[in-house]
């Protein structure tokens, strides 16, 4: 084949995508899905922090450890820390199980996908929601 | 590789506003991404005002006026006029669609029409898809089989005739494939849905027995598995087609293999 004469390669930019792309419920809960997951690795170093301060307390190498580590984790801020992890957390699992169902070959259709997506968000924020009401009707955490 | 803004000899800079003819009624106004290769300036916005009643019904019946009546310079590709050729697909209202099928009553307010995305720009509305072919070329998208050829046709039973359905109808428009984030990262890399939909009605169809090397050679963490289900492939396909499903069936075929 002839290629047409020229002298250097036409430049050609790349189209826009984000920029003019119509979000769909789909697409929003698939970033989502990710961005919980990292939010969980972070939950996990949280929770692996408190277990160090379990222990350095417990085996009395460092007596203070588990209330400073308490002057953090039970104070406000730390709380909303927390709730965001385990909203993280609960929407993760929830997407996770949507994952499980696409990955049996089911709920492909469009309705179907969407109505997966609204129900494994609401789902973990009702989960979220349902876990704190137990640990503030139980006593655990007080504010 | 993710990067969320357009490089900056891609950024789109504000254009020309066409007036539409003074005492026209039904003005609609479409913002058209326009890019000049001859011009070495970065790509732009222009916008039309169309008398909707001056042309038919479908976005494409837009672009054909506005060619033929107010700026000659714009290129687009179209065919068929009918939605079985593909070569108008592009992004309009912020989905990828064929202009030929999408009327322009269903859209509200201003209309943006942009070439399908992330996709390197020939001229205004024209991509180049030739990536696109050529995944599709390395699906190997043709019957093999190790059988003789039967002096007459390959027989197939109704039952598994039904199996093409919803896989043979593509008609590689590439709407689905640049919809795909996925794809906008990794396209160098990942086949994408369209080219996985066809790899799956070739290992779907019976008269097709290349099906555990098929499987073979999509078994790799680009070309198949960077589906992450986002579904956006589904949500424009403008043939109803589903490649989503089909690539979740070419995944559950992997450990059996």
């Amino acid at each position: 084949m002839s290629k047409p004469p020229s002298t250097e390669a036409a430049y050609r930019p790349l189209s826009p995508h984000l920029q003019v792309w119509k979000f769909h419920i789909t697409m929003f809960t698939s970033i989502l899905h990710r961005a919980t997951g990292i939010a969980s690795v972070v939950g996990a170093v949280m929770v692996a922090a408190w277990l160090l301060a379990i222990g350095l307390t417990a085996s009395g190498h460092c007596p203070e450890a588990y209330t400073l580590f308490l002057s953090f984790a039970a104070s406000p801020f730390g709380l909303f820390v927390w709730f965001g992890l385990t909203l993280a957390g609960f929407i993760h699992l929830t997407g996770g199980l949507r994952h499980l169902i696409w990955d049996m070959g089911l709920g492909f259709r469009i309705s179907s996908a969407n109505a997966l997506a609204w129900w494994s968000l609401l789902g973990g924020i009702a989960l979220t929601l349902a876990f704190w009401a137990v640990l503030f009707a139980t006593g655990k955490v007080v504010l | 590789m993710v990067e969320l803004a357009l490089p900056k000899r891609s950024q789109i800079k504000n254009g020309k506003r066409y007036k539409a003819p003074s005492g026209s009624k039904n003005v609609r106004v479409y913002k058209i991404y326009r890019f000049d290769p001859d011009s070495g300036e970065n790509p732009r916005w222009d916008k039309y005002e169309v008398d909707a009643k001056a042309h038919g019904p479908m976005v494409l019946d837009a672009l054909i006026y506005i060619k033929n009546n107010v700026d000659s310079t714009l290129s687009f590709r179209r065919s068929c006029r009918e939605g079985i050729c593909g070569s108008c697909a592009m992004n309009i209202g912020g989905r990828n669609t064929l202009a030929c099928t999408k009327g322009h009553e269903e859209y509200n307010g201003e209309i943006t029409i942009s070439p399908l995305p992330h996709m390197p720009v020939v001229k205004d509305l024209v991509p180049d898809l030739s990536g696109f072919y050529a995944q599709y070329a390395s699906i190997e998208p043709y019957l093999q089989s190790t059988t003789p050829d039967p002096d007459k046709e390959r027989l197939q039973s109704p039952a598994n005739r039904d199996k093409l359905d919803g896989l043979y109808e593509c008609i590689l428009c590439a709407c689905c494939s640049t919809s795909c984030p996925s794809y906008w990262w990794n396209q160098d890399k990942y086949l994408g849905p369209a080219a996985l939909l066809q790899a799956y009605r070739w290992i779907a169809d019976s008269r097709d027995d290349h099906t555990k090397k098929r499987l073979e050679s999509l078994e790799d963490p680009f070309k198949l598995y960077r589906c992450h289900t986002i579904m956006n492939c589904a949500q424009v396909c403008p043939k109803g087609l589903n490649p989503a499903k089909a690539i979740a069936e070419i995944k559950k075929m992997m450990p059996a293999k």
